[in-house]
């Protein structure tokens, strides 16, 4: 979708603030969120809508406004909600309802360093297809606007790049408008480097490039 | 209008244990507010227009630090978190998963040439022979910095990053100032980090949409050739792996 978080290129986001004590967390809230995500493990259906997608539809004021863990939280609470092992009843006072049902962790002090070290990779390897572009080839972004997840940010759509490198293939992972994961659609991902001046004009640096990751079908032949 | 109240609002709440001004503090008590009540809608008020009709005549604490705790106690009363489980992410976090991985990383490549031609064909499995790897670090390629080269990574669509290797992300490099102009402006956000390049040096972008996650490997600073592998890992910093700094022979490393 093209919303506030497909910022690259944008104006007006003010100067970057470097802190000197950069640590993983600033805040005991900070660190409290983070591990509760990590800890609370799987709950609800199995048909989970996709994670990012859930921080991009919240309204643009609210996303460049909201922190990135609270941000998590937010997603958190309303996956919570939506899977029905949370109530907006319990949110309000803080309490769990003493009929809810009880259940035991999934995730434990035992299994959490193994649970953190897990590899999620999405490439296919059991996937063989024949990549159809080649290192070296012209390629141009194509012009797509999909409402719901892509990984093609607007500022390379319509722009002439070239195939740097094929890392294999990978599930594919736009989503539709609801935010699930379109059906099985592995295919090639490419590192495709475009030059400053196509992206940005001839005020740009003649020099410089910028480089993605983009699934096979996000481009087309020159 | 809207423009200038984030502006004036919005980049001081990054800072979690910072003040954030009276208006600032309104508007997230307001919006944190609703945000847990509601499901996003994209149709929904915009609550920056609400917010700026609030007059902000006193200071409200931010209501976030109270809301993750109150979410924490009911998760852990009905059985599915164990506040021991959150205990040990954060001592991973804080303590075992940072960059000290990637500076180790960072200065095997530079004492063995071996290693380092090992490092830039297939990095996940360079990385993974000094024992780091796992969530975030599935598919790593190092890029290398050399006199005609500066690497530079970001992640414009969110915040991704390598985490075995670097650990979270600071504050910064999630943050929308970066994200929006390291790629139409990265000599600008350079020279705002301190690293002026001359015309002759190239400029690499890399913005982590897919699957891959980036880790910059810098220029081995001069006059250090008498420095053991764990003197040359103490000097390199976060901020010169993600590629907005270079390493300095008499810099610690405290990014």
């Amino acid at each position: 979708m093209n919303g506030i978080h497909d910022m690259g290129g944008m104006h007006g986001m003010g100067p970057i603030e470097v802190r000197e004590d950069e640590r993983p967390f600033h805040a005991d809230w900070e660190a409290r969120a983070w591990g509760l995500i990590r800890a609370i493990g799987p709950f609800g259906s199995t048909r989970r809508r996709n994670f990012r997608y859930e921080h991009e539809i919240l309204p643009p004021a609210q996303y460049l406004q909201m922190q990135y863990y609270e941000r998590f939280i937010k997603v958190l609470v309303d996956r919570l909600l939506e899977a029905k092992v949370l109530t907006q009843a319990e949110l309000n006072s803080g309490r769990a309802d003493p009929a809810s049902p009880r259940v035991t962790p999934r995730v434990t002090p035992a299994n959490i360093a193994e649970q953190l070290a897990r590899r999620r990779s999405l490439r296919r390897d059991d996937v063989r297809i024949r990549s159809k572009f080649k290192v070296g080839q012209r390629v141009r972004a194509r012009n797509i606007n999909p409402i719901g997840h892509t990984r093609l940010p607007r500022y390379m759509r319509g722009h002439l790049g070239t195939i740097v490198s094929d890392h294999g293939v990978f599930d594919f992972q736009d989503t539709d408008a609801q935010g699930y994961t379109l059906p099985d659609r592995p295919q090639h991902v490419y590192t495709v480097s475009f030059t400053a001046r196509e992206l940005w004009g001839d005020a740009a640096n003649p020099r410089d490039t910028m480089h993605a990751e983009l699934w096979e079908e996000y481009l087309e032949n020159t | 209008m809207l423009r200038q109240y984030l502006r004036r609002t919005l980049f001081m709440s990054n800072a979690a244990d910072k003040p954030v001004g009276r208006r600032g503090f309104l508007r997230r008590a307001a919006a944190g507010a609703a945000g847990i009540v509601a499901t996003p809608q994209i149709t929904s008020a915009n609550p920056a227009n609400q917010a700026a009709q609030d007059p902000g005549h006193q200071t409200i604490p931010s209501d976030v630090a109270l809301r993750v705790k109150a979410l924490e106690s009911i998760l852990v009363e009905k059985g599915m978190v164990d506040p021991a489980t959150i205990d040990a992410v954060i001592e991973t976090y804080e303590s075992k998963i940072g960059p000290r991985n990637g500076a180790r990383v960072i200065a095997r490549a530079w004492v063995d040439p071996a290693y380092r031609k090992r490092l830039l064909a297939d990095g996940t499995a360079a990385i993974a022979e000094l024992g780091y790897g796992g969530s975030q670090g599935e598919h790593m390629v190092v890029v290398e910095n050399t006199p005609t080269v500066h690497n530079l990574v970001v992640c414009t669509l969110c915040s991704c990053y390598p985490w075995p290797v670097l650990g979270l992300p600071p504050t910064w490099y999630k943050s929308a100032p970066y994200r929006s102009r390291v790629v139409i402006d990265p000599r600008g956000v350079l020279r705002e980090f301190g690293v002026a390049l001359g015309d002759d040096v190239q400029v690499r972008v890399w913005d982590s949409t897919a699957e891959i996650r980036y880790l910059v490997l810098p220029e081995r600073p001069l006059g250090t050739e008498g420095m053991n592998e764990e003197q040359l890992a103490n000097l390199v910093t976060r901020n010169a792996m993600v590629g907005v700094a270079k390493v300095s022979r008499t810099r610690g490393a405290s990014a």
